[in-house]
């Protein structure tokens, strides 16, 4: 909603035939999908657990502090491998077309306390359908956070690098109450719905779950080891989620991303949903292995524009997607991982603080924000 | 405490220690063919049989429960990356010492799975089993005489038969285009030269297809066989009616390879099994849309594909995506995205 829509120099004909071309690259992967992208992601969800297996190995002697070392970095990087490139990709059918049943969104669990289900629903299908409209992507902020200068300013956002900076380290905590919606659930008597209830149930033995392997059983299983071995897992979970909040940050939170109005979305034609999404992501440039600790959502454009294509082939998707975008003219955000979080947070820092009150252009806009 | 519940008690234990995975999830990446996995087997070589026929030796994981000669095998191979289910006959005798079994696949024109596995598995595949099945077998108490009746890779279950019990009388009628194309043909001669089989080969090429009334000329005295035919439908359907026709229609045992055919159409007849709804749609409303326009209760989401969150299983036909064309075709475990999906001809969605 920023003063001038970076889009406005094209035609609707532009938009469409931009929409066209864009079919036509996802087409093309999905014919040449095969034998080599399923022995990728295969081999990395087999090398994920040898790494989880030894570097838990290595921890039942952790309080040998080079054992300590080893063990935390193996499990952190297992950890983040199986949230980033494995699970948010298996969950979002990614891998679905393979027709194995231990490799599909419909069966894959992940180490994380948000249960698989809930977080496909609040993530494949809210964020993904509404990526960047106020009010209905709660992604956007994820209701904790004012991120664009047309919401409204409240005192409570006078803390928000602070609440930022907690939904970091207890990320997938975060992501749980997200995927409940806490805030809304918590008030008055939704907190009785059955349908609620079941699901706050089924957080309730994830999370038993998770801490009982984290902080109880793996140590009591290193014996004398048990105290560095809980300082252990407790740093890999910590590094794991400042980890990933991290990259989710950039995927629209840097400067130079848009978001959109809840009125801007009715009726939207393929191709403008295609624009919204090109508009409304940032990437993250860097080497490979950037690329594959993010589960490539380094390419985030590209990841929203087709999330359901294998993540080993945005790499190659990117090249396709950064020509449309010179050829429209239209602004490709991205760069190195510090100066993308620091963007973001700098927005954050920024946005805590009212601003001047925008020029509001639609008399219903105030409460729509509001509603938000 | 029993050993029953401490073993369970362990199991819980180790559970807890893997979890969200299953203990089993790392044990299958050592041990793939261990007793309790899901049933698996290794292709540990192909032999080519003909131009476009081979046999596949598979160790079977742990858990098999062994066949009964002339039964299948349901098998689930990656082929370009998607499992993709198939049965075929097992050919390996049930004593085999070593433990291997075998299936002997004819490659079919366009068929993924066949070509896959004449032309490219190689050895150390691992490959989906089910348990063997079938009916179509040997009695227990051995019959005085027997007529094998086959034609093509119908000869495959025969041949798991063949190796399995000698009988004293044994007659066999394959068909097949020509010389080259018989499959086992070498051992089969082995078996004549040893006189422990008589065999009469029809080649179709030269000689046309048989006619199920040369029989009377081929094997005078078939009526007193005990008869065990496989091949084609056109073959089994005249067998039928000749068998019948004479009266010891009992004295047949066939064998129908899974016709396998879905000619994917223009839309067509949907049922939403689970609701007992059937409608008419067309090629290009997703089914979706149709199931709820019919009252049925749909899972949905995005409505534009990306979210997954409308996959229903598809029992049988076929239906094309919207985006791309392509078209999927009912196998078990099959599951499709019902709001890009339409229907292409009758099809039968779980709902
Ligand atoms: S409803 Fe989202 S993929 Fe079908």
């Amino acid at each position: 909603m920023t003063a001038i829509d970076p889009t406005a120099h094209l035609t609707a004909e532009q938009i469409e035939e931009l929409g066209r071309e864009l079919d036509a690259i996802r087409d093309e992967v999905i014919a040449s999908r095969g034998e080599k992208d399923a022995a990728y992601i295969r081999k990395v969800i087999s090398a994920q657990r040898r790494l989880e297996l030894v570097s838990r190995g290595v921890l039942l002697f952790s309080f040998f502090p080079p054992a300590w070392l080893l063990g935390t970095a193996g499990l952190s990087v297992a950890k983040i491998m199986d949230n980033m490139e494995i699970g948010h990709n298996v969950l979002h059918g990614q891998w679905d077309w393979m027709r194995d049943p231990k490799i599909h969104s419909t069966t894959w669990e992940w180490d994380h306390v948000s249960p698989s289900d809930q977080w496909k629903h609040s993530h494949n299908e809210l964020h993904h359908t509404h990526t960047n409209v106020i009010g209905k992507d709660n992604d956007l902020g994820y209701g904790i956070m004012r991120v664009d200068e047309d919401q409204k300013w409240h005192p409570f956002h006078l803390g928000q690098p602070l609440w930022n900076f907690l939904n970091a380290c207890f990320f997938e905590y975060g992501i749980a109450a997200y995927d409940l919606e806490l805030g809304k659930n918590l008030h008055k008597r939704r907190r009785k719905n059955p349908e609620f209830r079941a699901r706050a149930k089924a957080v309730g033995r994830k999370i038993r779950k998770q801490v009982l392997k984290d902080y109880v059983i793996h140590p009591l299983l290193s014996g004398p080891s048990f105290l560095t071995t809980l300082a252990a897992t407790f740093t890999a979970n910590l590094v794991r989620n400042i980890w990933s909040h991290s990259v989710i940050m950039c995927g629209h939170f840097p400067e130079g991303v848009q978001v959109f109005e809840r009125r801007s979305i009715k009726g939207e034609t393929r191709g403008q949903w295609y624009l919204r999404q090109m508009m409304g992501s940032a990437n993250i440039s860097g080497s490979r292995a950037m690329h594959f600790m993010t589960g490539n959502l380094s390419h985030q454009i590209e990841h929203h524009l087709f999330p359901d294509l294998p993540s080993n082939r945005y790499a190659e998707v990117a090249v396709k997607v950064r020509a449309l975008f010179e050829k429209y003219e239209l602004e490709y955000v991205t760069g190195p991982l510090p100066k993308q979080v620091f963007s973001a947070w700098h927005k954050v820092f920024r946005l805590s603080l009212p601003n001047k009150k925008p020029k509001v252009d639609a008399p219903d806009r105030e409460q729509e924000l509001v509603a938000a | 405490m029993t050993s029953a519940t401490l073993r369970s008690g362990a199991w819980k234990l180790l559970e807890m220690i893997t979890t969200p995975l299953l203990p089993s999830d790392y044990l299958d990446l050592v041990s793939p063919l261990r007793a309790g996995a899901d049933l698996r087997g290794r292709i540990e070589a192909v032999h080519p049989e003909t131009g476009d026929a081979a046999t596949i030796v598979i160790r079977p994981g742990r858990g098999w429960r062994g066949h009964t000669a002339g039964q299948y095998v349901r098998i689930g191979v990656d082929v370009d990356g998607r499992r993709l289910w198939r049965a075929y006959s097992i050919t390996s005798p049930t004593n085999r010492q070593d433990g291997r079994v075998t299936i002997t696949v004819k490659a079919i024109p366009d068929g993924k799975v066949s070509n896959h596995l004449v032309r490219r598995a190689k050895p150390g595949t691992l490959v989906q089993l089910d348990q063997p099945t079938g009916d179509f077998v040997l009695p227990k108490a051995k019959p005085a005489k027997v007529l094998y009746l086959t034609a093509g890779s119908g000869i495959t279950p025969v041949m798991g038969m063949l190796r399995d019990i000698e009988f004293d009388d044994v007659v066999m009628v394959h068909c097949a285009p020509q010389p080259q194309d018989v499959i086992f043909r070498n051992e089969l001669h082995d078996l004549v030269a040893a006189e422990k089989l008589r065999l009469t080969e029809v080649h179709t090429d030269t000689d046309g297809v048989l006619d199920i009334a040369r029989l009377d000329e081929l094997v005078p005295d078939w009526a007193e066989r005990e008869t065990w035919a496989c091949g084609p439908a056109g073959l089994l359907d005249a067998a039928e009616e000749f068998w019948s026709g004479h009266g010891v229609g009992e004295r047949l045992h066939t064998e129908r390879f899974r016709p396998g055919i879905v000619v994917a159409g223009d839309g067509g007849e949907v049922t939403f099994s689970a609701t007992g709804k059937t409608v008419e749609a067309d090629g290009a409303t997703p089914l979706l849309d149709v199931g709820e326009e019919a009252g049925v209760l749909m899972p949905s989401g995005c409505r534009m594909g990306i979210c997954f969150g409308c996959i229903t299983p598809l029992k049988a036909g076929a239906v094309r995506d919207l985006r791309t064309g392509e078209i999927t075709e009912a196998e078990p475990g099959v599951l499709i995205q019902t709001c890009v999906s339409a229907a292409a001809g009758p099809c039968d969605i779980e709902r």
